[in-house]
């Protein structure tokens, strides 16, 4: 089971990170960062494989992929808005520009639309306080964000 | 590789006399918020146009930490060799490459774009810890040295105990920077005290205040400090192995990191028998999963060993069952930041800033509705009115200060009145905040401080790992209560209940998150009571 696994390369590169830790039991978080960054989510099955070669019950690895928000156990959209809901853009009216962009692709923060083009997160802060209200679509991050631009900068990221 | 205080000095010096001769420097700030507006890419054009106008003799361009005035970004600035002067540009985008060359062919300034540094922003401050962010590249581990970088480390190796280290850090008084104000040197010295095979020291990235960016400051701007700061910890408690814990949000401050630590191990400043003596020392970046309790001392040592970032009871205490069951050290990053400093000058010089009880310096995140928005290191002990108005700059044109929130999520709101308390950890704890890791945000009349306790509250809620139940239920409990005066239908009873309530969170909760989550509730109870009795319907 383990050697088919091992021919797909994106498991090439969890095992990489396991070994160069030594397949010790402290290198699951590392290894969960490994594998979202190579999966782009933790499927069921990557933390099943990762809890045989840890020598860690499933159980634990699900409890620890479940506790920080970091890791998605399921698959983002094509696209990504995150909207910064941090003290700074709090105060400068984050929270409305988050629920205009979840009434507008009808979904809550932390979800994909059904056609799987956007997902919509919010994080705790993304630490350019000084840009607040700042989101990022994609890699691109803008700041001094107006409610009707967000709104905007999201459809034009859609469309392509 | 560099095997002595000899060696490391004669490459200084060598690197330095390189900068001298060569000249002038285009410092492009690569910060996060210079970040967000591409600084990259306008790196990257002004090294081109620069090559291409035959000036790279001359001119060295390259990335530096952040240098503070976010809110003016993007920030490059002209250093020239002549009286070691430095003009600081503002608000500068990829259409003023141009300008740059033109600049340094006929040595005339760019007027319209000058920052004027003579403002209380620029004099007031003190920089110890931020001493080489918006100087020093931070990519370049020569660069670092030849502004005396590990010179304290190499220093202390060759002339200095252990005892003697942990001496002079308590001499200057330093205390941990990450909120809780613990004297430094009694915590290593404990950890030092202890005889067992295996010790660590830890450092806490995992800036998880919602406001806060000091950590991602420094860890991006000059990530060498950290190193060095934290062999010299391990140098003193007799510990080989060293963690840095950060954010995996802060994608840059760990490639800077891991950058870091690829190039001390190369010149031997980290590794075996550093500078030729007896000492070893490791260190290993570990990432966080955004998880705010892992700020605690207790839960990020078990997330360090893998597992759910649950807290557990103190004591035993970190210094004699830490990580691994091992003593451990484990401090802030901007409190790592200030031992480097501290061994090169003596601990007597750091004392004799800040106050008494809290001498030094602190790094503030000044943000919300305040001009200069962005990064700020002031002695400890100016008031708050100076650092808001005249070191911020105040409130945007038309605008009324309503109140100051400190500590984030485990701090309180402080009214306009009481503005005038020194900046300490004694005098905000007096007044019903805390100093905590160093944001600072200013809200004006337009804020409403009910909505803003529920904000933090919610925040607790969410990040409450579990696994105390006054922690766990409280908070939700709390959140409704909160929730109730927002909308105007709470009941007198219902006022008392939320008072006991945040007294029971508070008393009964088993770590740190619990036991401050009341706090923005009772600070905003304390001194605007009126607008939670807005809320109640028979009132």
């Amino acid at each position: 089971m383990i050697s088919t696994v091992l021919k797909d390369d994106r498991y090439k590169m969890v095992e990489k990170t396991m070994k160069k830790l030594n397949y010790d039991k402290s290198a699951l978080i590392e290894t969960l960062h490994t594998a979202q960054e190579t999966f782009g989510y933790l499927e069921n099955e990557t933390l099943k494989f990762i809890a045989r070669r840890l020598k860690l019950p499933y159980s634990k690895v699900y409890g620890v992929a479940t506790f920080y928000h970091f890791f998605r156990l399921k698959p983002k959209g094509k696209h990504t808005v995150v909207v910064c809901m941090g003290t700074a853009c709090y105060i400068k009216d984050a929270s409305n520009i988050l629920k205009k962009l979840e009434e507008r692709f009808n979904i809550k923060a932390g979800e994909t639309t059904k056609d799987e083009l956007l997902s919509l997160v919010s994080a705790r802060c993304v630490g350019s306080c000084s840009l607040a209200p700042i989101a990022i679509y994609d890699n691109k991050a803008i700041g001094h964000l107006e409610i009707e631009q967000s709104v905007k900068e999201a459809e034009e990221l859609v469309k392509c | 590789m560099l095997n002595s205080l000899e060696e490391l000095q004669e490459l200084a010096a060598q690197k330095r006399d390189l900068k001298r001769n060569s000249h002038e420097e285009l410092r492009v700030c690569i910060g996060s918020s210079c970040a967000a507006l591409n600084a990259d890419t306008l790196l990257k054009d002004l090294k081109k146009e620069v090559k291409n106008n035959g000036l790279d003799e001359r001119c060295k361009v390259k990335g530096v930490g952040c240098n503070g005035l976010c809110s003016e970004a993007i920030m490059v600035a002209h250093y020239h060799k002549e009286g070691d002067k430095e003009s600081i540009y503002s608000k500068i985008d990829t259409s003023n490459t141009k300008d740059f060359t033109d600049m340094l062919n006929s040595q005339t300034n760019i007027a319209q774009k000058k920052c004027d540094t003579s403002v209380p922003f620029f004099t007031k401050q003190k920089k110890i810890v931020l001493e080489n962010a918006g100087i020093v590249d931070p990519d370049d581990i020569d660069d670092y040295i030849a502004y005396d970088g590990y010179l304290a480390l190499y220093k202390a190796l060759d002339e200095m105990t252990p005892q003697e280290v942990i001496n002079e850090i308590k001499t200057s008084g330093l205390r941990g920077r990450g909120g809780g104000g613990y004297p430094t040197g009694l915590k290593w010295e404990a950890v030092s005290k202890v005889e067992t095979e295996q010790k660590y020291i830890v450092c806490n990235g995992d800036e998880g205040d919602p406001g806060a960016f000091m950590d991602r400051a420094i860890m991006e701007a000059d990530p060498h400090k950290i190193i060095e700061g934290m062999a010299l910890a391990g140098y003193s408690c007799g510990a080989t192995k060293g963690f840095i814990y950060v954010r995996a949000e802060y994608p840059i401050a760990v490639q800077k990191l891991n950058k870091a630590i690829k190039q001390a191990r190369k010149k031997g400043i980290l590794g075996n028998q550093i500078s030729d003596s007896g000492f070893s020392f490791d260190l290993e970046v570990r990432l966080g999963g955004g998880a705010f309790v892992c700020g605690e001392a207790t839960a990020l040592v078990t997330s360090i060993e893998g597992n759910r970032g649950n807290p557990r009871q103190k004591p035993p205490h970190l210094s004699d069952y830490g990580l691994w069951k091992s003593p451990t050290v484990l401090n802030n990053v901007e409190t790592f930041a200030n031992i480097a400093p501290i061994i090169r000058n003596g601990g007597e010089w750091y004392n004799k800033i800040g106050t008494p009880k809290s001498p030094g310096t602190k790094v503030f995140a000044l943000t919300g509705h305040i001009k200069n928005t962005g990064l700020v290191e002031v002695p400890m002990g100016m008031s708050l009115r100076e650092l808001i108005f005249e070191v911020g700059g105040g409130l945007p044109k038309g605008r009324k200060l309503k109140a100051i929130q400190t500590g984030g999520p485990s701090g309180g709101c402080i009214p306009e009145n009481l503005l005038d308390v020194s900046v300490d950890y004694e005098s905000l704890k007096e007044i019903g905040s805390i100093m905590g890791s160093g944001g600072l945000i200013v809200m004006d009349d337009t804020s409403n401080m009910v909505e803003v306790a529920r904000f933090f509250m919610e925040f607790c809620q969410s990040e409450s790992c579990g696994k105390c139940v006054p922690c766990r239920v409280g908070t939700v409990e709390l959140t409704d209560l909160l929730d109730k005066f927002i909308n105007k239908i709470a009941t007198k009873s219902d006022f008392e209940l939320l008072k006991n309530l945040c007294e029971v969170v508070q008393d009964s909760s088993l770590c740190g998150l619990g036991q401050t989550a009341p706090n923005p509730v009772l600070s905003t109870i304390k001194y605007f009571e009126n607008e939670y009795l807005e809320g109640i319907k028979d009132a």
